[in-house]
């Protein structure tokens, strides 16, 4: 994924969406399926989403990450895809993919510095467009996993804009969300300044870190996929239960 | 593309089995593994439960058990467990649970046969690891050890807080407070004259009852009584105690079994402390798995029969980590005791409540703690006076032949001299034992003392157990003095002597003869404890470990300077080649014995071997110097 400044992490719609609680992902799929006119994309929505009240135990999930030009999604496009299966019971990295993609904005030098993906690289990359078909195929019924949705969500859409005049909307389960609910459920007061209480870190390598997963070196598409969706595990052997709605969970 | 699983691949690198494969392997690998979170305190696999995968801890712990619930192993980042499962018959044998928060890696079962089949590096690693894990436990070593060797000693830090039996329940509580314990010893001092064995010790207070927070507040305040009451209305009497010198795990165990908190702690009769269960929490860590756990546990004879292999486990894994011979005798003598109470325990379920009361007594090397894996069963009985042979001896044999062939059946063979309880002349009323000692000490021969020095070293070990502290006391009282019996007795203790030393492979005799092998024990270990006993009862010692003796000897400054600390060295030394040899015996699969071929010595041992066997020499020289009939020592 793409570095997250503190400040770029915003939570405050993220609480209302909890009491909503019953997003159903299954209903505005039948929607957007009626809607939409590219064929691939109507065949994603026609697979259908898992009902709001699935088990989490039972939904097949799939761990998502980018890497892009910069963080804004109207003017960046992404750099690599890594994509990883899994349950909540196991991650599958037998059905792992990861592409690198060649943007249509211009890779700068300072998003080279971070995940490494360099011009050369990127100038024998596909398109996007041409691993639509694919990564579409992938998505389908499953619902994806994501640290930080506003990336994941945003890029795609726009990406998808772009090429094909029309955006994607797609179930997530952000575990930035779900560490925010426990960290972030109200803004340091005056009695936390006053002992110099920190907001707790809420990204990727220190909500790991909280739960004893170990240490991966970031900004790899894949292996962030990977850091995505063990978290997520983690978080449900900690704080849901196996049967949790998945609609306690996604967005 | 192909997806390049980078942090997989590094971890995969850095650990065996795995670092000896190629890059391309690794890689190949990393597409095939499987990833799952497992929170502490979850269970991994369960015992009998399919297994599709080798599981390979990313990070924390794991800890693998055995199907009856003892741990077997622990397990931390690199390490890996389930191969068995998948070299086998694909049930999970040993049931794994998350220690700490667990990241694993699973190698599905198509990658690890092709992997175990395909490379030799990583299927020999696999299988030896399975060997050696077998005999190793990570837990064994940190944490059991330590409590299989330490003694209830080192939880003793402070002098037991006591009170007289005349004192009040507030006088007890305000003590109580005021010292900051949880628990009190109750104490009743005589006036009057003891039992006349005890007539030359001064009258020692009796350890009249213990009062604990608990029986303050179920016994005093519950009940509402007045805060006068004496406190031998509430104290808790027929005390469970420990002595000092015993083991952590056997406190442990006496509290477990009888289901108390408090216990005291005794030396030499007296109290010096009282241990509470959190002193044992504090010490001892979260596992235990003990074979004399298991021997309690056992309901039947076959059942005990199955432990020895555990018994023989556990020493050579205490051979292995290096416990001194001290360690190793007093574990083996614990678990050889505890062998004996169960059994009699079964035995009394089986035949009813003993008619009267009764003794059973260890002799020998397992009263002084100093037993191996081979040893002989050398027990015998002592009855209450009101013992009537017509009416209760058939009992009693009965009793005995169910625990010698018990323990026979358990590897503790049938003594040869006979000496066991169910020898009708070893299974006797308290009086008649009395007699016999009387009579061994007071017209001591070196023939009659010849077969019963074994005697000298007895301890209780169920039933009226201060029966034998009586003997023991009397013994003490009635050799301390005695030059003839000594006499004797040092004449006895220089019959067995040690060899000269090795030429090429053969033992040199003092005769100058050469004989293929030795006998450590006749000619080692117990001409030295024999030896060693001579001088204990001259300084009166009441101990019983020739180790703990030799302090005794030591403090008493009978021996030349620095003759004491050379004979501990050279029991030491004896005793550790004596004990390698079996664990060296029961790992090749053959039976342990006593006896050594030089052959089978490295040069150091051979060297330190003829040292140690130069100090028994001399030492048994100044044996028959010092003690000479008539000469006052």
């Amino acid at each position: 994924m793409f570095y997250i400044g503190k400040e770029d992490v915003k939570t405050e719609e993220s609480g209302s969406e909890i009491n909503a609680g019953q997003l159903d992902w299954a209903r505005r799929f039948e929607e957007l399926a009626s809607q939409t006119r590219h064929p691939q994309l109507k065949a994603y929505y026609e697979a259908g989403a898992v009902a709001a009240n699935t088990p989490i135990h039972q939904v097949p999930m799939i761990a998502m990450d980018f890497e892009t030009t910069g963080i804004d999604a109207s003017r960046d496009d992404i750099v690599s895809i890594g994509l990883v299966a899994m349950t909540l019971e196991r991650i599958r990295l037998r059905d792992a993919r990861h592409w690198i993609l060649k943007p249509r904005t211009d890779l700068r030098e300072e998003s080279v510095v971070i995940h490494g993906i360099t011009h050369s690289e990127v100038e024998a990359a596909p398109d996007l467009k041409r691993i639509l078909e694919e990564l579409l195929e992938v998505m389908a019924g499953q619902v994806m996993v994501v640290h930080h949705k506003g990336i994941e969500r945003n890029f795609l859409n726009a990406a998808l804009k772009r090429r094909i005049g029309e955006g994607i909307e797609f179930p997530v389960i952000d575990t930035l969300e779900l560490e925010a609910r426990l960290h972030r459920r109200k803004k340091p007061g005056f009695i936390d300044k006053l002992f110099g209480r920190e907001k707790v870190s809420i990204r990727l390598a220190d909500s790991r870190a909280r739960y004893h997963l170990p240490h991966y070196r970031p900004h790899d598409a894949l292996t962030d996929a990977l850091a995505s969706a063990e978290l997520l595990q983690a978080q449900v052997a900690t704080r849901f239960s196996k049967n949790s709605p998945v609609a306690d969970l996604w967005s | 593309m192909q997806a390049e699983h980078l942090e997989i691949i590094d971890f995969l690198r850095r650990h065996q089995p795995f670092a000896t494969l190629s890059e391309e392997t690794l890689g190949r690998i990393a597409t095939e593994v499987e990833v799952s979170y497992f929170k502490a305190g979850t269970q991994i696999l369960e015992f009998g439960q399919l297994t599709d995968s080798l599981y390979v801890i990313r990070s924390g712990a794991v800890e693998i058990y055995r199907r009856n619930g003892d741990l077997y192993n622990r397990l931390s980042e690199g390490g890996f467990f389930g191969e068995f499962a998948l070299l086998r018959h694909k049930r999970t044998r040993f049931p794994a649970v998350a220690l700490e928060d667990c990241l694993i890696y699973l190698i599905p079962e198509a990658v690890f046969n092709q992997l175990f089949e395909e490379n030799e590096l990583f299927a020999d690693f696999v299988e030896v690891e399975d060997r050696t894990r077998l005999r190793q436990t990570v837990a064994r070593k940190e944490d059991a050890n330590e409590l299989m060797t330490s003694e209830i000693n080192v939880l003793v830090t402070r002098e037991a807080i006591m009170l007289d039996t005349r004192a009040t329940a507030h006088e007890a509580a305000k003590r109580m407070s005021e010292e900051g314990v949880s628990s009190l010893l109750i104490l009743h001092h005589t006036d009057a004259p003891g039992h006349p064995d005890d007539a030359d010790s001064p009258s020692h207070p009796v350890m009249a009852g213990l009062i604990t927070d608990r029986d303050l507040r179920n016994r005093l305040l519950a009940k509402g009584l007045s805060y006068d009451t004496p406190v031998t209305d509430i104290m808790t009497t027929d005390l469970i105690h420990v002595e000092h010198s015993q083991l952590v795990f056997e406190a442990m165990l006496a509290m477990l079994r009888y289901n108390v908190h408090h216990l005291p702690v005794l030396k030499h009769q007296q109290p010096i402390g009282v241990i509470a269960l959190s002193d044992i929490i504090r010490y001892e860590s979260q596992n235990s798995l003990f074979v004399v756990s298991s021997i309690f546990r056992a309901q039947t004879l076959d059942e005990l029969k199955g432990l020895v292999s555990e018994v023989r486990a556990c020493f050579t894994r205490m051979v292995r980590e290096d416990a001194n011979s001290r360690m190793i005798g007093s574990a083996m003598a614990v678990i050889g005791r505890s062998f004996k109470q169960r059994l009699l325990e079964l035995g009394e379920e089986k035949l009813g409540p003993p008619p009267v009361p009764y003794c059973f007594l260890a002799l020998g090397s397992m009263a002084r703690q100093e037993q191996l894996i081979v040893s002989d069963q050398d027990n015998a009985m002592i009855l209450d006076n009101s013992f009537d042979p017509d009416k209760h001896d058939a009992y009693f044999l009965k009793l005995a032949e169910f625990v010698s062939d018990g323990l026979a059946a358990c590897g503790y063979t049938y003594c040869k001299g006979d000496i066991m309880a169910t020898n009708r002349t070893w299974r006797k009323p308290l009086k008649v034992w009395e007699q016999y000692f009387t009579d061994w000490i007071d017209k001591p021969t070196p023939k009659s003392l010849l077969n019963s020095s074994i005697f000298f070293d007895l301890d209780g070990v169920w039933g009226k157990t201060e029966w034998a502290d009586r003997l023991n006391r009397l013994i003490t009282r009635k050799t301390r003095h005695n030059s003839v019996f000594l006499a004797c007795m040092a004449r006895n203790a220089l019959l067995r002597t040690p060899p000269l030393g090795f030429f090429k492979d053969f033992v040199m005799e003092p005769s100058g003869q050469h004989t293929q092998s030795i006998d450590m024990k006749r000619r080692g270990t117990a001409p030295l404890a024999d030896l060693i006993r001579v001088h204990a009862l001259a300084v009166g010692s009441k101990s019983r470990n020739s180790f703990e003796r030799l302090k005794d000897i030591i403090n008493a400054d009978i021996l030349p300077h620095g003759r004491g600390q050379d004979l501990r060295d050279a029991l030491e030394f004896i005793s550790t080649v004596r004990i390698r040899h079996q664990a060296l015996d029961l790992e090749a699969g053959n039976d342990p014995d006593n006896r050594i071929e030089p052959e089978n010595l490295s040069d150091f041992e051979r060297k330190n071997l003829k040292d140690a066997f130069q100090i028994l020499s001399n030492a048994q020289k100044f044996l028959k110097y010092r003690y000479q009939p008539g000469r006052v020592n």
